[in-house]
């Protein structure tokens, strides 16, 4: 498979702080890549570099070919229609609706009618187990619902990528399968997809290849089904919590 | 200290060019105008009425029992009318404006920063500048002077209730004095500075909100910082607004 996203001798400091040195790493057209790592490696920070919300120190980020580093604000318009951010405790638009929050990107981006746009919303809520929420304000959801509402925010415009920023942190076993499956989902519709998260089974459910970063760098990248066969293997004494 | 105000002198600056450029881009934001005309205007109108009533009601006291020794008492409605107009209503009205509106509005985006709404926005292809901040400056551009402007009125009023009942001047002889002593340009002189405060207000309170960075403590921060520069802003703007109006007009 093609690479779709291809990271170049990245690096980023946060003052003194190095986060990234030197990070190589391809995320091919179709596939889901996991992204773990110690708490502070920066998994997130290079998550949001893929849609130019983090500017790198040097190196390139090409999403198809282009060199989103050099873009600007209104530049990378086009790159986040495609690349779609989950994020971690959904951010959602507190003083809108869950049908707001919804209608913002089409709204912001199509020409569709009030009519269309609600619905293609209510659909997508439907899809996403949400139906009969449109009205609540996300302050009245639960941890899970909003991110599966941020969720399916990213998905209005059927972006390509899906960028995922731990999206079953601090959710109940019940939570955690809906939203594995949800990606599961998305996976299976060809979307590609990289997913930041600690919790192990669901990389390794919904994963094709993990990477692993160590001491600012990708200490390690390898498929699943090699990963799974390999006791020995660096990710796996990481899953079983034997190294940070 | 220096490095902090070389540090938001920048900041500003990028803003104001952005929101520059955001500013007259098409289609415009009228809900989100509308919404932020109605936190702005319609609910500092209560505050804005109390401070311009008391404003009017002292400075005739004061002026009426000083003025009065020397039997000077008939200019007390010139002088406070002239006084509104020019400095009283648009500067108090901004002080409050500032203090109400802008420490709202670096408190309401700070959160949003926190809570990665601004992220979001970011990342969806909008622009928080076109979204948030634009609206907000639209919004402080209508009400400031319109809210000075009803200040002026309350004011003088408050001052015609103490003129008459305190200092037992004659009701008509307190209106015509007061009206035939203002002239235009004493409107516009303290309307027109109320543009200027109203871009100091909005662009210092988005500033700092935008610039939140870690946890809410750093909001309450901003939200401080945000009112002291902004109102600073618009007491030091006023000296020299107040000079350039003089030179022009």
């Amino acid at each position: 498979m093609p690479a779709l996203i291809e990271i170049q001798n990245f690096e980023k400091s946060f003052g003194t702080k190095k986060v990234h040195e030197d990070i190589n790493l391809d995320i091919r057209q179709g596939e889901c890549l996991g992204l773990i790592g110690g708490s502070g490696t920066g998994k997130s920070v290079l998550l949001r570099s893929l849609i130019g919300l983090e500017r790198p120190d040097r190196g390139q980020i090409l999403v198809d070919g282009i060199d989103i580093t050099k873009l600007t604000e209104k530049e990378l318009i086009p790159v986040r229609k495609r690349v779609a951010y989950a994020f971690q405790g959904g951010a959602l638009f507190d003083s809108m609706t869950v049908f707001e929050n919804l209608a913002y990107p089409l709204r912001a981006h199509t020409d569709l009618t009030p009519r269309q746009i609600s619905e293609k919303v209510m659909k997508l809520l439907s899809d996403f187990g949400l139906a009969g929420n449109d009205k609540l304000l996300p302050a009245s959801l639960s941890g899970g619902m909003q991110k599966r509402v941020g969720l399916a925010r990213a998905m209005i415009l059927n972006p390509d990528v899906i960028l995922y920023d731990e999206p079953t942190a601090g959710l109940d076993p019940f939570n955690t399968t809906k939203i594995q499956d949800m990606i599961l989902r998305l996976k299976q519709m060809g979307k590609t997809g990289i997913l930041v998260t600690h919790d192990m089974p669901v990389a390794f459910k919904v994963c094709d290849r993990i990477a692993m970063l160590e001491n600012g760098r990708i200490g390690v990248v390898d498929t699943v089904e090699t990963i799974l066969k390999n006791q020995d293997h660096p990710i796996m004494h990481f899953a079983h919590g034997e190294v940070a | 200290m220096t490095e902090e105000i070389l540090i938001f002198l920048g900041g500003f600056g990028l803003l104001v060019r952005t929101v520059s450029s955001e500013f007259w881009r098409r289609p415009f934001e009228i809900r989100l105008i509308i919404e932020q005309i109605f936190h702005v205007g319609s609910r500092s109108l209560p505050l804005i009425l109390i401070t311009a009533l008391s404003t009017g009601m002292v400075m005739t006291l004061q002026f009426g029992i000083g003025l009065a020794k020397f039997g000077g008492a008939p200019y007390v409605p010139k002088i406070v009318a002239l006084s509104i107009l020019r400095e009283m209503g648009p500067v108090f009205t901004s002080l409050m404006v500032a203090a109400r509106v802008g420490a709202g509005m670096a408190s309401e985006i700070g959160s949003m920063v926190v809570t990665q709404q601004i992220d979001a926005m970011r990342a969806l292809g909008t622009s928080p500048i076109r979204k948030i901040v634009v609206p907000r400056v639209i919004a402080c551009l209508i009400c400031l002077p319109l809210l000075a402007a009803i200040a002026n009125v309350i004011g003088i009023l408050g001052s015609l209730i103490v003129g008459t009942n305190e200092l037992q001047l004659d009701p008509q002889f307190f209106l015509l004095k007061a009206v035939t002593t203002l002239k235009v340009s004493d409107w516009t002189s303290g309307i027109g500075k109320c543009v200027f405060f109203s871009l100091f207000i909005s662009l210092t309170a988005c500033y700092f909100g935008l610039n939140v960075k870690q946890g809410t403590k750093e909001v309450g921060l901003a939200t401080t910082r945000a009112v002291v520069v902004s109102s600073m802003l618009v007491l030091i703007g006023d000296f020299l607004l107040t000079k350039l109006f003089f030179i022009l007009f």
